[in-house]
């Protein structure tokens, strides 16, 4: 136990010690999104009822945070670790596969939720949102940022440079979280635009995420926990099964 | 008692080159154990199996009576390993660089042993500064600080000295030899092979993945049994005598028993020469070594 607590704490005061660039830029980012797009269409575009935009937009926004957070954490923390070498001593350290992924795992959420926070805190100035399901919110939270934090671990893992690991983010990543219904709801998408939304897993993810705050969602929250939590076990599976044999890490 | 490291028809395989053919070796508890080899002969990826950060092809490794496979928890504890890469982790300070690989090991208050290891390797002045600013020589410490911080039976040093100055080799081997005599076996690979010399009682070389010589220190040089004598002269020897143009003017005579060297001294002075100086060299581990690996 002290050796997964040792290297949650490590990578937890990774990130903390460089918490300008790890917490405060992504809560800025956000913040930035949310006065642009809320001066915007504050006042041309109602999704749900009763619902101003900017307070629509705030779930979305803080989800789609967490995730990309999540997933710099793990990918970053590994590839740098990689690339100068120190992953070294874990890798000598009496850590079992399962210790170092549960470790790499919670640091990333943790990174998520307090950036999260972050982002919740800072809207408290443009809205006022509701929490009509919280603890619906702690599950999709969990459970979203375990998926990317674990895609996290597989890009560190196979990136041998940071320019495949920019590849990953770029081009997976950010598509995904971007085209996920972060600042609208599908149905006003074109018909295949839809259907496609309904293969990508980040959009349950918001949608559930955004049904525990306003009790509303294109889909049945039920639905979306469902597949968020079957992406989960997956990619939980495929990390530990690459973990196990050493992808990439031992030779 | 277990030996301290058993390998048995070790082999592996990286696609196109095997970089173990079937190492077998043993280290027993407590000795100071030299590995020895050009580049590319296997030496630290003989070493990465016996850490857990490669995996043997086939064949068989363990630390202590702990198979580095199958008990990988019990080898890693008794093993602390010095890579040869200058790495560090950016982030933190050394000491937090030795309480954190403490943590990693099992360890969670570790603070008077990590004191004492700072003090013994020079580093206390510095324990508190950020690893990025520390020197090559300060960095190459902390590595060492590192393989330490568990107190393991078996430290493996893979070419601990490279680039680093004449300050740091002496304190480094002065605290490692402590630890030998303590008890703690250590495994040490070098292109310095004067060190491996004075400090190894028993030395394996390797070359393209075999063991090619395993014996104590003092076997391998009495393996050979030429001496030379260095001489100034005051002209140029006749033909017939046999020598062999040296450095700077001198000659070189190469013999096998020291009753040889009278009747060439004889023999030099009838040819109407004088000896005006005569240095004696005696074989080291470099002429060993270049002769094993030649011929094998």
């Amino acid at each position: 136990m002290t050796a997964f607590s040792t290297l949650l704490y490590k990578e937890l005061l990774r990130f903390w010690k460089v918490a300008f660039q790890t917490v405060l830029a992504p809560v800025i980012t956000a913040m930035l999104y949310l006065l642009i797009f809320s001066h915007v269409l504050e006042e041309r575009v109602q999704v749900y009822p009763g619902i101003s935009y900017t307070t629509f937009l705030v779930p979305g926004l803080i989800m789609m945070s967490m995730l990309q957070n999540a997933f710099a954490n793990s990918s970053s923390s590994l590839i740098q670790s990689k690339i100068t070498g120190n992953i070294v001593f874990v890798l000598v350290a009496p850590l079992s596969y399962l210790e170092f992924f549960a470790a790499y795992m919670l640091a990333s959420v943790i990174r998520g939720v307090v950036v999260g926070i972050g982002v919740g805190l800072v809207t408290v100035w443009f809205t006022e949102l509701p929490l009509m399901h919280p603890v619906w919110l702690v599950f999709f939270t969990a459970l979203s940022t375990g998926i990317l934090a674990a895609l996290g671990i597989i890009a560190g893992m196979w990136a041998e440079k940071f320019d495949q690991l920019a590849a990953f983010q770029n081009f997976l990543i950010m598509p995904l979280t971007f085209l996920s219904g972060v600042f609208y709801s599908i149905h006003s998408l074109p018909d295949f635009w839809q259907a496609a939304s309904h293969w990508n897993p980040v959009f349950y993810m918001i949608d559930g995420f955004r049904w525990g705050f306003f009790g509303l969602s294109d889909i049945p929250p039920a639905t979306s926990l469902l597949v968020v939590a079957v992406c989960f076990v997956a990619i939980s599976g495929f990390t530990l099964l690459l973990l196990k044999r050493g992808y990439k890490l031992r030779h | 008692m277990s030996a301290a490291i058993r390998v048995q028809g070790l082999v592996k395989q990286f696609r196109q080159v095997r970089a173990l053919n079937g190492i077998d070796l043993e280290i027993k508890q407590g000795e100071f154990f030299g590995l020895l080899g050009p580049n590319g002969a296997g030496k630290t990826t003989l070493i990465s199996i016996l850490a857990g950060l490669t995996h043997a092809t086939h064949g068989k490794a363990e630390i202590m009576g702990f198979d580095v496979a199958r008990d990988y928890r019990r080898s890693r504890r008794a093993l602390g390993m010095v890579p040869q890469e200058l790495v560090y982790d950016p982030f933190f300070t050394a000491r937090e660089t030795l309480r954190l690989q403490s943590g990693y090991f099992g360890i969670r208050k570790n603070d008077d042993w990590i004191d004492h290891i700072l003090d013994h390797l020079g580093l206390t002045e510095h324990a508190d500064k950020n690893m990025r600013t520390l020197s090559g020589g300060m960095k190459r410490r902390v590595l060492v600080a590192q393989a330490l911080v568990h107190k393991p039976p078996v430290i493996v040093l893979d070419e601990p000295t490279a680039g680093v100055d004449v300050d740091l080799r002496q304190t480094l081997w002065e605290f490692i030899r402590s630890l030998n005599r303590e008890g703690h076996t250590v495994v040490l690979t070098t292109h310095y092979l004067e060190e491996a010399e004075t400090l190894c009682e028993r030395i394996a070389m390797l070359k393209q993945g075999r063991v090619v010589a395993l014996d104590s220190t003092r076997n391998l040089l009495s393996r050979r049994h030429e001496h030379q004598a260095c001489l100034t002269l005051d002209g140029i020897p006749p033909a017939e005598l046999g020598l062999k143009a040296g450095a700077g003017g001198t000659w070189v005579y190469v013999f096998q028993e020291y009753a040889q060297l009278e009747p060439m001294l004889t023999a030099i002075r009838k040819a109407g020469l004088t000896v005006q100086e005569m240095q004696l060299a005696e074989p080291d581990l470099e002429d060993v070594f270049t002769e094993i690996i030649r011929n094998s």
